[in-house]
């Protein structure tokens, strides 16, 4: 018990470093304010990135209306602290809490099923609140909303991003609970032999994972300042997925990697010369196919980045590095 | 009074009667054998047992309580665990969290104590670490605690599935072919284990096996089922000279 308390506290010293390093290069102008904006993107996407990962990564259910519940996260924060004058913060807790339940709501019937209905089902979903929202005066209709509150600043994504993270961490690495929602991505079968209620876990992942994409949209509606109907569309679900792909499904540290990659990238394509930049989609879509040939898996497949992981990675590069320079030597003895 | 009492237990699959009126008695610590030939029933009476199949007529009665038409996972819970006839572990899971699995349904600690992690959730999980441990150091595989289940061995997943079936804590163990697949050698380390199993744990077990010389060798008791139907029951030198028996099973292989 000792030994993972000892752990805790060295994961927390770690983000208060890194915390305090982002904050020192904002200040000091070296990283300047547009890149701040992609910095605090990515971590609003990684946020409903990383509940992506928990229902399609570690469990194995496939969800095309990842984004349907990041619109409901961001009309209710957005509604909540415009007409109610509500608090940021609970106006947060509030939108994770909505897509929860509605995600119960929609998953209890269909997750006793097995087979891909999730997916057919959260894809209509998708349809059905962007109609909604589209038809109702009160949300904005398809005009959306404009004027919300800049609000969602670094220090607020950063510490959700890292609680969202460490909350699906702990459930899946350390818990029983988390060994049961594998379990079922495994074999379902066997998983209820072992007493598993798989229906339960599917639907607890599913509530916890779309609670975080509506956390997320709740975070995205006081960054953009401006929500409308499309920007949670069936591409947006899509883009999401893609994140998750790429880095791994079923490793975060993975996710933090592909959102990265994947905002950052046509950002940084755009800046190049004006080639690139007409090319730009089309040398993102590229990269990610040969990805997908070359690397099924995404880049972490299952892995984590942890300490000793990296000191043997380094370790491997400096040996190949070393006996590359001895072969040389060799070679000229020879 | 017996442990597990089955009594005219049915189940049709549309026009096929694949169990018919079968019956079943297995006592406290007692090692009893289902055999029959291919397709006779045998998998698909485990599959009633531990409710992946309602059956259409008849009654389960285990620990004084019927348990037929039950989910899967509340047959579990009251103590009866299985092994499948194609193996079926969690193979991208490493062997100790396969064997873990078996003690999670008994786990306390709820979901919010898991993810912020209580003193209790923490002392519950190495506990159950522990355990697991000290299960797999009895089948002598601690060694193979961080494989992937996967990339084990075919004897090697066998075991690693009893074992997981083990730490689910059952009074009575379903073995669906056991040996299959495995060499001499290895069947005959399963004969002991199955025994030492029994003696150790206190609890009966059920096996289906074709392997008749196993079969022969460590069950009290058989039963014999042939195109769903219950052929005969005894003990394993009643099964051998029964004429039914050899006519319909074992009378087809020495032809
Ligand atoms: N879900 C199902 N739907 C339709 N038929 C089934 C189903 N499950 C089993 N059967 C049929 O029931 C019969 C008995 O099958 P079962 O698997 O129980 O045989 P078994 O005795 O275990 O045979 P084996 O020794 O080959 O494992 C077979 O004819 C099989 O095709
Ligand atoms: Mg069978």
């Amino acid at each position: 018990m000792k030994e993972t308390y000892k752990k805790y506290i060295k994961v927390v010293i770690g983000l208060i470093v890194a915390y305090a390093v982002f904050q020192i290069l904002f200040q000091t102008g070296m990283i300047n304010s547009y890149y701040n904006r992609i910095i605090r993107q990515i971590g609003i996407f990684l946020i409903s990135a990383l509940g992506l990962n928990l229902i399609l990564g570690f469990t194995g259910q496939f969800t095309l209306g990842h984004a349907a519940f990041m619109s409901i996260g961001a009309y209710t924060s957005a509604i909540l602290t415009r007409n109610f004058g509500v608090p940021f913060l609970l106006a947060l807790i509030a939108a994770a809490f909505t897509a929860a339940v509605l995600a119960i709501i929609i998953g209890y019937p269909i997750l006793r099923l097995t087979g891909d209905y999730l997916a057919i089902c959260t894809l209509g979903f998708g349809e059905i609140v962007k109609v909604f929202i589209q038809n109702v005066d009160y949300l904005g209709g398809a005009r959306g909303i404009s004027g919300i509150e800049n609000k969602s600043g670094f220090t607020v994504i950063f510490v959700l991003a890292a609680l969202c993270f460490a909350i699906i961490m702990n459930l899946i690495h350390h818990s029983s609970k988390g060994r049961a929602i594998l379990s079922v991505k495994e074999d379902e079968i066997a998983a209820q032999a072992m007493g598993i209620n798989t229906t339960k876990y599917k639907i607890i992942a599913f509530a916890i994972g779309c609670g975080m994409a509506g956390l997320a949209g709740g975070l995205f509606a006081h960054f953009s300042q401006f929500i409308d109907p499309k920007s949670f569309d069936f591409s947006k679900s899509f883009e999401l997925m893609t994140y998750v792909v790429l880095g791994g499904m079923g490793s975060l540290s993975g996710t933090v990697i592909g959102t990265s990659i994947l905002i950052a990238l046509p950002e940084w394509l755009r800046g190049l010369s004006d080639v690139v930049k007409e090319y730009r989609m089309l040398i993102y879509a590229i990269m990610l196919v040969s990805m997908m040939l070359f690397r099924p898996q995404g880049i972490m497949g299952t892995k984590e980045i942890t300490v000793a992981g990296l000191k043997n990675f380094f370790g491997k590069i400096k040996r190949i590095f070393r006996s590359s320079s001895t072969s040389v030597n060799k070679g000229k003895e020879a | 009074m017996s442990l597990l009492s089955v009594k005219n237990l049915t189940i049709r699959f549309g026009g096929l009667l694949a169990v018919n009126d079968f019956n079943l008695e297995i006592g406290e610590q007692e090692l009893y054998g289902l055999i029959g030939p291919n397709g006779a029933g045998k998998t698909t009476v485990f599959n009633m047992l531990t409710g992946v199949y309602t059956p259409t007529g008849g009654s389960i009665t285990f620990d004084g309580e019927r348990i037929d038409g039950i989910k899967p996972y509340n047959i579990t819970a009251k103590h009866i665990a299985r092994t499948f006839q194609n193996i079926r572990l969690f193979g991208n899971l490493t062997v100790l969290q396969n064997v873990m699995m078996g003690y999670d349904y008994q786990a306390k600690s709820g979901l919010f104590s898991s993810i912020i992690r209580t003193p209790k959730q923490i002392k519950e999980e190495e506990k159950m670490h522990e355990d697991a441990m000290k299960l797999l150091t009895i089948f002598h595989m601690e060694d193979l605690a961080e494989e992937k289940a996967k990339n084990l061995p075919y004897g090697q997943q066998r075991r690693l599935e009893i074992a997981r079936a083990l730490a689910a804590n059952p009074k009575l163990l379903l073995l669906d072919e056991p040996a299959a697949g495995m060499n001499p050698q290895e069947t005959a380390e399963l004969t002991e284990l199955i025994r030492w199993i029994r003696d150790e744990f206190k609890i009966s077990i059920l096996l289906i096996e074709h392997d008749m010389k196993l079969v022969m060798n460590v069950c009290e008791k058989i039963t014999v089922l042939s195109f769903g139907q219950l052929l005969a029951a005894g003990k394993p030198e009643e099964i051998r000279n029964n004429p039914r028996v050899i006519e319909a099973y074992l009378g087809k292989r020495g032809a």
